[in-house]
């Protein structure tokens, strides 16, 4: 594991990190249980990613920069200060979710405060919002920079290869970040591409690419840092792939047994950065037993709060289908016109 | 007023609104040193740049999808395809992100983008299958998008100047035949003609003609020559399909109870089908004839051939024809 001081985190980043990726992966398994009980009709999860996102999102300045994330980033938009309320708002689709007020699935996050940008379920398309909104930032001489991810299956996205074409020319300030779990629902890596590594493509655009260890939220810290120095700097794009583990289904309504051996996930469970950073925290000193459940029964307390909060708050009303459609109201006609 | 063309309208439109606001771009394949391949954009980098007049790769999704991210992040792209055919590798960037971003997020972002797009084709243009489409009725149907087709020269610049002021996506199309063959007053200095109203163009109580972009100018050609044999149409310039001024085309339909409605675009699910569905649900008992179609065939694309480019494209001749039979029904 990569060293942290090296890469400038103090004892308490590291374990605020471990807090944020508890909670993020605390909040997902109760997304699970809620989904199980029949009281959420869809889960996408970030388990098994936490380490690569909380790595990530540790080096950006929230509301500063932006975020694009993708489904899977729970970690990242916890990190960046998306509440515990407002992720369980999103997940139950209330009228109150900052994301969406309801209309998109959960995971499609949108908090224009904190810069997060609104996703699509269309994976890829926001790497090239990210060269958009580089490009603009850099008109208008910010050193801001932007986050973007995706999957290694949305990599091979045409989107993703122009996207990254425009940030090789321009040396626009993107972090683009693949996290690859080796699998795009059901399909190994080996049919995505016949090379070893989503960053070798980098070279071929003109900026570096880096591979580090998805388990490992101080490597993927100390890449990520480097790349938004170098961006801020105005040097430019990088490519970050993280080689992470997908440990559950790609979603609620997905079942890996027929493409997944049980071996290759248990396996993979032991590898669950959220035990190997807990370890590796007690051995160095700097989390001990006691401190680990104080943190397990603070975040137990976050998750259940959000849940409750979000259970009781009101579903949007039948009218607000109609609402918010244009920005500027149509000179003629209603905003949206109704089907009856 | 001055005489402008068409495409004059439109490059004084986007220098103005670019001198007057310095968030406005323009990005798109050649519009930089070549000013365009319609030299809509001519001068334009001299003048404002390669930072606000940008020459990018030959990938029209990044086109699309790169504006989008510059207007997230507080600019207004004008965005030029270079020809409307070659809007469909970016027809998913715009119809599953600027069209939804808004809703989507609640309101909580917004695109204020503007797409424009060379269409059509017909005698003379040879575009063939590939650059002679009309593509209005694809986007028309995006919940999310304004999609407009000025006819005249001071709409051109009128409603560019209020598509480029618009915090919503517009897509704004500009017949090629119109360019440099459709002449008229362009005031100087700062307009604009709002996305939405239709425009009466002509007045007659026999019948109504609803038509837009190239096609208005074969539909006023038509009404003049009908008129010397007693024929008096009214001509409806539907400007905006998005939105769509229902109002206007229900009292003009109500006016004369005998509608014609014709577009370049094919005719299967086109304008013409939902502004006939209008005219069913707003004026039915005020009707003597059925509402009548007079459309591009449902083949892909104007053909070629200059024989191809006559038989697909209508025209004053086969309008004024249509119209007489819908007097005489
Ligand atoms: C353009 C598009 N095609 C198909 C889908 C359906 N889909 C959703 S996620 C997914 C797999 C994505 O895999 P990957 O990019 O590796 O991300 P992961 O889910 O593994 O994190 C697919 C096929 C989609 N959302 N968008
Ligand atoms: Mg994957």
């Amino acid at each position: 594991m990569a060293d942290w001081k090296e890469a400038g985190l103090t004892a308490e980043d590291l374990v605020g990190m471990y807090r944020a990726m508890l909670l993020a992966r605390r909040l997902d398994e109760r997304q699970w249980v809620l989904n199980r009980m029949g009281r959420a009709p869809f889960v996408i999860s970030c388990q098994g990613h936490e380490a690569a996102q909380v790595g990530c999102a540790w080096a950006l300045t929230p509301g500063k920069d932006f975020v694009l994330p993708y489904y899977r980033d729970l970690g990242v938009v916890l990190t960046v200060g998306m509440t515990p309320r407002e992720v369980m708002l999103d997940f139950l689709a209330r009228a109150e979710g900052p994301s969406s007020g309801g209309r998109q699935m959960p995971g499609h996050y949108s908090h224009p405060r904190l810069r997060i940008v609104s996703q699509s379920s269309t994976v890829a398309v926001q790497a090239l919002h990210a060269a958009g909104i580089a490009y603009a930032a850099r008109m208008r001489g910010e050193d801001s920079v932007c986050y973007v991810s995706f999957g290694e299956g949305a990599a091979q996205q045409g989107d993703v290869h122009e996207a990254f074409n425009w940030a090789g020319i321009y040396r626009l300030p993107v972090i683009f970040v693949c996290e690859n779990n080796k699998y795009a629902i059901s399909v190994s890596h080996t049919k995505q591409m016949a090379v070893e590594n989503v960053a070798d493509r980098a070279a071929g655009y003109g900026f570096p690419g880096v591979v580090v260890d998805g388990s490992d939220p101080v490597a993927v810290y100390r890449a990520m840092k480097e790349a938004v120095e170098r961006a801020r700097k105005g040097e430019g794009a990088t490519l970050i792939e993280a080689k992470v583990e997908r440990l559950v289904p790609h979603s609620s309504d997905d079942d890996d047994r027929t493409y997944r051996s049980r071996e290759e996930v248990e396996e993979a469970k032991k590898r669950d950065p959220l035990l190997t950073f807990a370890e590796r925290l007690k051995k160095e000193g700097l989390l001990d037993d006691a401190r680990r459940e104080e943190l397990e029964a603070e975040v137990k307390r976050a998750v259940d709060d959000a849940t409750e909060y979000a259970e009781k708050a009101a579903d949007p009303r039948p009218q607000d289908l109609y609402t918010r459609l244009y920005a500027t109201a149509p000179a003629v006609g209603g905003e949206a016109a109704p089907g009856a | 007023m001055p005489e402008k063309t068409f495409i004059e309208a439109i490059h004084d439109a986007m220098d103005e609104e670019m001198a007057r606001d310095p968030s406005v771009v323009l990005l798109g394949e050649d519009v930089g040193l070549r000013g365009g391949v319609f030299r809509a954009s001519t001068g334009l980098i001299e003048k404002y740049g390669e930072r606000r007049v940008i020459d990018t790769p030959l990938a029209e999704s990044s086109i699309a999808g790169v504006a989008i991210g510059m207007a997230l992040n507080g600019l207004r792209p004008i965005a030029e395809m270079q020809f409307a055919d070659f809007s469909f590798p970016a027809f998913n960037q715009i119809q599953s992100e600027a069209a939804r971003f808004h809703y989507r997020s609640n309101g909580g972002w917004s695109v204020p983008l503007v797409v424009r797009m060379p269409y059509g084709g017909g005698p003379g243009v040879h575009g063939a299958l590939y650059h002679s489409q009309s593509v209005e009725a694809f986007y028309a149907h995006i919940p999310g998008l304004k999609v407009v087709l000025p006819g005249t020269p001071y709409d051109a610049k009128g409603m560019l100047k209020a598509a480029i002021r618009d915090d919503d996506p517009v897509i704004f199309l500009e017949h090629k035949r119109a360019y440099r063959s459709v002449r008229g007053e362009v005031p100087d200095g700062d307009y604009t003609v709002p996305l939405g109203p239709a425009e009466v163009r002509r007045e007659g109580r026999h019948v109504t003609i609803f038509a837009y972009g190239y096609m208005l100018h074969e539909s006023l050609r038509a009404a003049e020559e009908l008129a010397k044999s007693g024929v008096e149409c009214t001509v409806v310039d539907v400007r905006s399909l998005k939105p769509l001024d229902v109002k206007t085309i229900a009292e003009a339909a109500r006016l004369t109870g005998r509608v014609l409605v014709v577009h370049e675009d094919n005719r299967s699910f086109g304008a013409g089908a939902e502004i006939a569905a209008i005219v069913a649900e707003e004026a039915l008992m005020y009707l003597d004839a059925p509402v009548r179609r007079l459309t591009g065939p449902d083949v892909p694309g104007i053909g070629f051939n200059h024989v191809f480019e006559v038989e697909f494209t209508p025209d004053a001749a086969k309008i004024a024809r249509a119209a007489r039979e819908l007097a005489e029904f």
